[in-house]
C-alpha cells in the first residue's frame, strides 16, 4: 500500500452563457468521465469539486495523480453545463492546493 | 513543471478554424478568442471563389488580434481528375492545401501528390476514413500530414464518438509507424468548441497520442508545413534547393 494517495488539483475556468451551479458543474465533468472511461475508470479518479467561485468563474477540482490525463480529457469534453452550452478551460495543475492558489495569484498579478 | 513552462513558450497553431465567413462579427470573435487562448497563428479555410478578397479581410482581423494568418483551401474533389485540376489552379495561390478525401481513389491520389499538404477525412462516417498502411506509406514519401479535428470529439456522443475514437487510435498508430506527421486542429465552427492548445493535447490521450507528440502536432508539425510553403511561395524560389539570393546591377552578367 502506498503511504498516501498522490493527488492533483486542477484550476478550471468556466465559460457559460447562463448561471452555473456548483452541482451542475460537478455533474457535467462527472458525466463526461463516465461516458469516456466508464464506471471502472471513474472509480479511479477520486474526483471532487473543492471550490467554485461564480464571481471569478473559477473552479478547483481534485483528482488522483494517476487519473489526471483522464480527468483533463473529460474536462475538455464538457460542452454543456445544466441546460446551457459551456466550455471549460484548464488553467493550472498543481500537487497541493496551497501551491495552486499561489500560482493562480501570481498569474493574476502578471495579467 | 518543466513541460508547462515549455508549453507557454511554444508557437501553437490552430490550422483549421472554421468560422462562418458570411458573418464578419463571428469571424472576428473566433479569431480574438483563439488569440486569447494562446494560439500564435490560425489557418482559416477559404472558399475557392474570391479567396483573395477574403484572405485580405481575415488577415487584417488577425493582425489586429496579434495572430499570424495562414491562408488555406480545403478541396473536396469527387474524383482524382478534379483533384489534379484544382491543385494546378490553386497550389501557388494559398499557403496550405488540404484535401478532404471522400473516396479511396481521391485519398490515394492526394497522398502521392507533393502539392497536397494535409489529408483529412470525414469525422462523421468512419467508413470513409481511408487512412490505412498503404495510404500512410504514400503520404510519408510526399510529406503529407494527417489532420485530426478535435471538435467532433466534443460534439459527437455515444456510438459515433466511440467509433471515431477507435478509428483515430488506429490511424495514429499507423501514422507513427510510417512517420507521417500528425496535425491536431480545433475544427471549431463555433466559439464554445474552441479550447486551449494544452486542452486539445490532453484529448490526444483518448486515442493514444502521448503529450509530447500531441504538443508537436499543435506546434512543430504545422509550423514546418507553413515555413516550407512560405519559402516556396516567395518570389525568390526557383525550384527545390534553388533560390535567388541577389538581384540587381551588382550581379555578374554571367
Amino acid at each position: 500500500m502506498p503511504r498516501r494517495l498522490r493527488r492533483r488539483y486542477v484550476a478550471v475556468k468556466v465559460e457559460s452563457n447562463g448561471e452555473v451551479k456548483k452541482e451542475d458543474l460537478f455533474y457535467a465533468i462527472w458525466n463526461n468521465v463516465l461516458r469516456l472511461f466508464g464506471e471502472y475508470g471513474a472509480s479511479q479518479t477520486d474526483l471532487r469539486l473543492i471550490e467554485y467561485s461564480p464571481e471569478d468563474n473559477l473552479a478547483v477540482i481534485r483528482c488522483s495523480h494517476k487519473s489526471l490525463p483522464m480527468v483533463k480529457a473529460s474536462i475538455t469534453c464538457v460542452t454543456r453545463i445544466g441546460r446551457e452550452s459551456a466550455a471549460l478551460h484548464i488553467q493550472l495543475v498543481s500537487g497541493t492546493l496551497k501551491s495552486l492558489k499561489r500560482k493562480l495569484s501570481e498569474r493574476i498579478k502578471k495579467e | 513543471m518543466q513541460r508547462s513552462r515549455d508549453a507557454a513558450l511554444k508557437f501553437f497553431i490552430d490550422l483549421h478554424l472554421c468560422p462562418s465567413l458570411e458573418s464578419q462579427k463571428e469571424t472576428e470573435l473566433m479569431i480574438r478568442k483563439s488569440a486569447e487562448l494562446g494560439y500564435k497563428a490560425v489557418g482559416v479555410p477559404l472558399p475557392i471563389k474570391n479567396h483573395k478578397d477574403l484572405a485580405k479581410k481575415i488577415s487584417k482581423i488577425c493582425d489586429e488580434a496579434g495572430l499570424d494568418f495562414i491562408s488555406r483551401i480545403d478541396l473536396e474533389p469527387s474524383n482524382a481528375t478534379e483533384l489534379l485540376r484544382n491543385l494546378r489552379l490553386l497550389r501557388r495561390k494559398v499557403e496550405i492545401i488540404s484535401v478532404k478525401c471522400m473516396s479511396k481513389s481521391v485519398a490515394r491520389q492526394a497522398a502521392k501528390d507533393r502539392r497536397v499538404d494535409i489529408l483529412s477525412f470525414s469525422p462523421l462516417d468512419v467508413r470513409k476514413r481511408f487512412f490505412d498502411s498503404a495510404e500512410a506509406e504514400l503520404a510519408s514519401e510526399t510529406n503529407a500530414s494527417l489532420e485530426i479535428d478535435m471538435a467532433p470529439l466534443l460534439y459527437l456522443q455515444g456510438h459515433r464518438r466511440i467509433r471515431l475514437i477507435s478509428k483515430l487510435r488506429e490511424e495514429v498508430y499507423i501514422a507513427k509507424k510510417h512517420d507521417v506527421p500528425i496535425i491536431i486542429s480545433s475544427g471549431a465552427c463555433e466559439l464554445k468548441l474552441l479550447r486551449k492548445p494544452g486542452d486539445l493535447s490532453s484529448l490526444g490521450y483518448l486515442f493514444g497520442l502521448d503529450p509530447n507528440d500531441a504538443e508537436k502536432a499543435l506546434s512543430e508539425n504545422p509550423k514546418a508545413i507553413i515555413e516550407r510553403n512560405r519559402k516556396k511561395l516567395s518570389p525568390n524560389y526557383v525550384a527545390p534547393g534553388i533560390y535567388v539570393i541577389r538581384r540587381g546591377k551588382d550581379c555578374p552578367d554571367g
